[in-house]
């Protein structure tokens, strides 16, 4: 039977192999590839100061990006290819919370300058290789159309 | 209760009692929400709801957690808490700064990172004030008589958990680096160390209420914890599936996290197991519900629910949506809500030393708040999957998926509502106590 000792081996033993395997790993993820995957090169001034704009006004409270936030509001990762700039711009800058169906945004009223960072942000986001995220509809197709 | 030191838990006990029944307010007023009734849209904002929901949560957790290492360090340690004024000192400014947080949430203070708001200025705070808790219960340790398998598990994983906080508090301009990091806290803390704090107070509370061999129950503990790490570690791949990294952490993190369960599966069995083999009955037997409730939900929660959209082809499509809070919310309540709760029905009567346990309140307490939490787990996971399907997979617009799955925020409420009456009752059932006392000390 397993005695008290090797127990603690087997947990001291697993922690620190697995750590160690876990560190290269990431390491090799942050310097390696989500430089490529991410077009790190892209990261402009714009796109930076669009994130803290994202980051100080916690939209991910709302939204979802890269999958990962709120379920109140949509996912934004693709919002740049979805809605476009202009529609985007509107929704940022407008003095009253916008709510084109019933849902209200909050009313953020951004200058000229920070709409454009935040959307510069969002592109960026879109742009990334996400392995597929967010996912094609894959039932879409099967939906029967009525003849009319 | 030997150590007059031990006190200082119901503190920390109080606030947790206080904190949760402020975050399920939060929980209220965003289901409202997304019921479509947002009156409160312009004093609190639903951005607020979630960040004050969360951070409180984690904020009770915490100082269930510290309450508890301050009641079960002397007793393992046989040793005073080497200063109950800096003890004090650490509630105090704990509390304020959790205030200080929340307050500052409502006045658009905050970071935008799910989980981790509290901004960067407070954080510091919050890392003086961990670096003094683990001053008080390292020194006690190491002052102490005893230095037990279950003390030591306890005190690695608050340390852990506090240099783990720290990834957290660098400052990326790559939202992808921004989101590696989050993990490191979010998923290192709740399937990995975490778990260690978890093994170690369910340790202690199977030790007290079972009478089973100290021996027995150490060395399961280190298996369990060794199977937390092995898997969990790895495990953190689940949320690097799509998020800008590379593809092997769909492989990885889809093997190692599909294993996590098995420390989960460990700990339930584990508890189950000791429950028979115990000779002792202890009085306080609804601590023992307690006690058996987080391992076997967490279990439910954490393990089953987890590994239902861990793999990366079912995650694709349930990533970030109302799947992932059915199982936050269950995985939570098991595995370190209960917990907690566990450890405060088992400690008041030794600090007060008053039997209150076998008042009914105790029992409906523990029935409704986890008959609500059940029904509140399957409200959203008919809201995930509704929204699952018709969003991700049919292609639906945003709002008319969230108009088609409202019904499901109507069980919501009527579930968190039970959920709440238990959990009232609970709370009402602690300040009934009323406050330590020292003829308690020595009696138990
Ligand atoms: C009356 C009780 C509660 C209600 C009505 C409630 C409601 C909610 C709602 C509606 C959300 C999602 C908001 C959104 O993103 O749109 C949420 C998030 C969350 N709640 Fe609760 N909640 C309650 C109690 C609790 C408790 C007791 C816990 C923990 C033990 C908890 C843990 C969480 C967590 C971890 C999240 C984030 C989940 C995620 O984003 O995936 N909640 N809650
Ligand atoms: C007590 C342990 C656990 C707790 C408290 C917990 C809680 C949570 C919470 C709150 C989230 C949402 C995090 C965020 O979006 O920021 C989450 C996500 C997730 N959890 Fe857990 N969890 C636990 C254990 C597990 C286990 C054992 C598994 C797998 C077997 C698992 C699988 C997942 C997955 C795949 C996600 C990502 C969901 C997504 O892509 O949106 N969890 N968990
Ligand atoms: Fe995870």
């Amino acid at each position: 039977m397993l005695s008290k000792n090797q127990a603690r081996t087997f947990f001291l033993g697993g922690t620190v192999v697995f750590f160690l395997i876990f560190l290269g790993l990431s390491w090799h993820t942050l310097a390696r590839e989500v430089p490529k995957q991410t077009n790190a090169q892209n990261l402009t001034e714009s796109v930076i100061r669009g994130k803290e704009i994202f980051d100080k006004n916690n939209c991910m409270g709302c939204h979802t990006i890269m999958g990962e936030g709120a379920y109140y509001a949509p996912e934004l990762t693709k919002a740049y290819e979805r809605k476009g700039e202009a529609y985007l711009k509107t929704v940022l800058t407008v003095k009253e919370p916008w709510a084109p169906r019933g849902r209200k945004m909050v009313a953020y009223a951004m200058s000229d300058q920070d709409a454009n960072d935040v959307i510069a942000f969002l592109k960026w986001v879109g742009e990334a290789d996400l392995n597929g995220f967010p996912p094609k509809p894959d039932l879409q197709s099967k939906v029967p159309v009525p003849s009319k | 209760m030997k150590y007059k030191s031990q006190q200082i838990a119901w503190w920390f006990f109080a606030l947790s009692g206080v904190l949760l029944l402020l975050q399920i307010t939060y929980g209220f007023i965003m289901a409202f929400a997304h019921l479509g009734y947002d009156g409160l849209h312009d004093l609190i904002p639903f951005n607020a709801a979630p960040a004050t929901h969360k951070n409180l949560l984690v904020v009770w957790i915490l100082s269930g957690f510290m309450g508890a290492a301050y009641f079960i360090i002397p007793d393992e340690a046989e040793h005073e808490l080497i200063s109950v004024p800096l003890a004090k000192l650490q509630f105090w400014s704990l509390a304020i700064v959790g205030v200080v947080a929340v307050i500052g949430f409502h006045l658009n203070w905050w970071e935008g990172r799910k989980f981790l708001e509290i901004p960067r200025p407070l954080d510091y705070l919050v890392v003086v004030n961990v670096l003094l808790f683990l001053y008080i219960i390292i020194m006690t340790l190491w002052k102490g008589k005893k230095r037990t398998t279950t003390s030591l598990v306890l005190t690695m994983g608050l340390l852990f958990a506090a240099l783990l906080y720290l990834p957290g508090m660098i400052w990326f301009d790559n939202q992808t680096m921004d989101s590696f990091f989050r993990w490191w806290v979010v998923h290192l803390w709740v399937e990995g160390v975490w778990e260690l704090i978890m093994g170690g107070i369910l340790a202690y509370l199977l030790i007290k209420l079972t009478g089973v061999d100290r021996e027995v129950i150490e060395k399961w503990l280190y298996v369990i914890v060794g199977l937390t790490f092995i898997s969990g570690i790895l495990g953190t791949g689940h949320h690097y599936y799509y998020i800008g990294t590379p593809k092997y952490w769909l492989m990885i993190g889809g093997i190692f996290s599909a294993m996590e369960p098995l420390a989960f599966l460990g700990m339930a069995l584990f508890a189950l197991a000791m429950y028979r083999k115990g000779e002792k009955r202890h009085p306080n037997q609804i601590a023992l519900n307690w006690t058996l409730g987080t391992a076997i939900i967490s279990f439910v929660g954490a393990g089953l629910l987890g590994v239902a959209h861990t793999l990366p082809a079912v995650n694709m499509y349930t990533h970030g949506t109302f799947v992932t809070a059915m199982h936050g919310h269950l995985a939570f309540w098991g595995a370190y809500g209960m917990l907690v709760l566990g450890m405060i029905t088992y400690a008041t009567p030794l600090m007060t030393g008053r039997k209150l346990y076998t008042a009914p309140g105790a029992s409906y307490a523990f029935w409704l708040s986890n008959i609500g939490m059940i029904g509140m787990t399957t409200a959203f996971a008919a809201a995930g999957v509704t929204q699952v399907y018709l969003e991700r997979k049919v292609g639906m617009d945003f709002i008319d998926t969230q108009q088609a799955m409202e019904v499901h925020f109507l069980v919501l409420i009527a579930a968190a509502t039970l959920f709440t009456v238990g959990i009232v009752m609970f709370v009402l059932n602690f300040f009934k106590y009323g406050k330590p006392t020292d003829e308690a000390l020595e009696r138990a």
